[in-house]
């Protein structure tokens, strides 16, 4: 296990170099000048430009670029806005928000969709489980904006049942719709693929086996038939945060959330291209660290899977 | 399929019949029966599909779409892309059963023109990232070794890319503002990038379940009587690994309708000149207070939509699973 691990992490290497530049060049070759409206209404001074320049290396090849932002980085230096602005400021206040949002969402779909997805995998064609493929499909079919507005305008304006827009104290009470609408689909995918591995499960001969074990019902659910049905879950719940953090960028948009969504999104319209790669290298690597998780899961949910 | 004996050995998918690995078992046996008695996998879901009134009504619904996005004259004979600003917003009448938008445009014509951007793109997204994610899953929990550890590096890193930041970075470089595409040219970069950001989920999905499925009895049987890596992978692996891709598949084409929509919505994925679901309910959203019915008739097509593909992709899971049989 120790082995494998450490060859995963080095595994980590290239592939966070891969994304990282793959981001860095699709963001720097965005066609347009880099200065266009960097000075207010007139043109920028050409010593701007100069220095500018000579700062950001604008002159030099691509990965020569890359190459010195990833040894700043590497000193912990995410380097700066063309304002002056330290990027690492802008991090440091909008992540926490994203990962609150991000965390919220997660419990709550992992909550209920897995909830949904082992009552209505147990007793396929009932109300209940026609009700959960209808509801999970609606989830699914609209786009979550729809939702997000829907459900904002319903009981944040209409009922006031809860604030249509969260504050800066980021309170949980105020995150709770916003989770809800933010981890909608992932929701919905959750109960359906748990459906079906229970389902399928569920006929499996060693559920019979413990049945006839006279092992109490709760536990063979519970043991049996829910750890071999975790497996496709655990997967989808643990690339689900970094998704759910990347994608928060229009739930932030609605309610007003100051994460880092809204910072890159205002970064990729402002061209402020070391914002942009700077937010999605830390999203990338919450990424690689998740996935590594997953697969160190596999192992030890399911022995079936070995790791040699 | 459905031999009793064999269904209680293994709690794994039952063994194919000795018909289909070996010499047939029945060749002594007259035509006739040799024909009724053992069929392929598929031949089976498509006895199973004929009767299911769900699988019907979906395909029938599927079909209207497709026919819509093929000739939407065929249903209207209005204006999709030219309005008259005097029926800015119009309630729905005998006139217009859907009424005008903003511009003055019949909501009904457009819901129509729509469904060809909306369904094509989704659909010819989903086929590509099934394709693609589907074929190096096989590859990569196949063949294990370097194989898989360096496809799944090259999957890692477009997984890496968070699906809406990744949609927005790709498709503002490509298609931002001051690029003149052409309709078609948008179309094809937002496929390309939902594939590009799609396929490596699939691929896990069906790498750890080929990972799953590789090491099960049936498979060594098949192994032991000498049969070759393609048929292995083929006869053996695809379709007890297909079930979760399929549906895993038809779900996504209404997420991809949904991106779609969404990316439209932030303004980067297709624009105005194209008619799309997604472009009408963006359009809709600033309007859904005074106009909710700009929003409603968009999004029940959408809606409809997303319900005949999920559907029909449930009834043929339940088909091809012999476990659910």
């Amino acid at each position: 296990m120790g082995r494998y691990l450490l060859r995963r992490l080095l595994q980590l290497v290239p592939v966070f170099i891969g994304t990282t530049f793959m981001i860095y060049w699709l963001v720097w070759s965005v066609p347009g000048d880099p200065f266009a409206g960097k000075c207010g209404e007139r043109r920028c001074p050409d010593t701007y430009i100069a220095f500018m320049t000579e700062k950001y290396q604008l002159d030099q090849p691509v990965w020569v670029q890359y190459a010195t932002y990833m040894k700043n980085l590497l000193q912990g230096d995410f380097g700066t806005k063309f304002s002056g602005q330290s990027i690492n400021d802008i991090i440091l206040t909008s992540y926490p928000n994203t990962l609150k949002l991000a965390l919220v969402a997660l419990g709550i779909e992992a909550v209920i969709g897995l909830g949904a997805g082992v009552l209505t995998g147990l007793r396929r064609n009932g109300f209940l489980d026609n009700l959960v493929l209808i509801s999970t499909l609606f989830l699914i079919a609209l786009p979550i904006f729809v939702i997000g507005f829907v459900t904002q305008w319903l009981f944040g304006v209409k009922w006031g049942i809860v604030t249509p827009t969260v504050s800066s104290e980021m309170r949980f009470s105020e995150l709770i719709l916003p989770g809800f609408v933010l981890g909608s689909v992932s929701m919905a995918y959750i109960a359906r693929v748990a459906r079906t591995s229970i389902a399928e499960n569920r006929r499996g001969d060693y559920v019979r086996t413990a049945i006839a074990k006279g092992l109490p019902m709760r536990r063979v659910v519970g043991v049996h038939l829910l750890r071999n049905s975790l497996i496709p879950v655990v997967t989808l719940l643990g690339t689900d945060l970094g998704a759910l953090m990347g994608g928060a960028i229009v739930t932030e948009g609605i309610f007003g959330i100051n994460g880092i969504g809204r910072q890159v999104y205002r970064a990729i319209l402002t061209k402020e291209s070391a914002t942009v790669v700077s937010i999605v290298v830390v999203l990338v690597l919450v990424y690689l660290l998740m996935n590594l998780l997953v697969d160190l899961l596999y192992a030890a949910l399911d022995p079936r899977i070995r790791y040699e | 399929m459905s031999d009793p004996s064999t269904a209680s050995i293994v709690s794994t998918p039952r063994i194919e019949e000795p018909a289909q690995t070996g010499a047939p078992a029945n060749a002594g046996l007259p035509e006739s029966d040799r024909r009724n008695k053992p069929r392929g996998l598929l031949g089976d879901a498509w006895r199973d599909l004929r009767r299911k009134p769900l699988f019907w009504i979906s395909a029938t619904f599927i079909l209207i779409f497709l026919v819509m996005a093929a000739f939407p004259q065929l249903f209207t004979s209005g204006d999709a892309v030219n309005g008259a600003l005097s029926r800015s917003r119009v309630e729905p009448s005998a006139d217009a059963w859907f009424g005008y938008d903003v511009q003055g445009r019949d909501v009904y014509a457009r819901v129509i023109y729509g469904a060809r951007a909306s369904i094509v793109v989704a659909v010819i997204s989903v086929i590509g990232t099934l394709l693609i994610g589907g074929t190096m899953g096989i590859i990569a929990g196949y063949r294990g070794g370097w194989v898989d550890a360096l496809l799944s590096r090259i999957a890692d890193v477009f997984f890496g890319l968070p699906f809406v930041l990744g949609a927005i970075v790709i498709l503002t470089t490509f298609n931002g503002s001051g690029t003149s595409n052409s309709e078609w040219k948008i179309m094809g970069l937002v496929i390309m990038s939902l594939v590009v950001l799609s396929w490596p989920v699939v691929m896990r999905l069906m790498r750890s379940s080929v990972l799953a499925t590789k090491e099960a009895d049936y498979i060594v049987a098949a192994r032991a009587l000498g049969a070759g890596t393609g048929r292995i992978v083929l006869k053996h692996l695809l379709p007890n690994c297909l079930a979760p891709l399929l549906v895993y598949g038809t779900i996504m084409v209404g997420s991809f309708i949904g991106a779609e929509a969404t990316l439209s919505f932030l303004g980067v994925g297709l624009k105005s000149p194209v008619v799309s679901w997604g472009i009408m309910i963006s359009e809709a959203q600033n309007y859904i207070r005074v106009s909710p019915f700009l929003l409603f008739f968009p999004a029940l097509f959408l809606v409809v939509a997303v319900l005949s593909f999920v559907m029909l992709g449930e009834a043929v899971r339940e088909a091809l699973d012999p476990k659910l049989r």
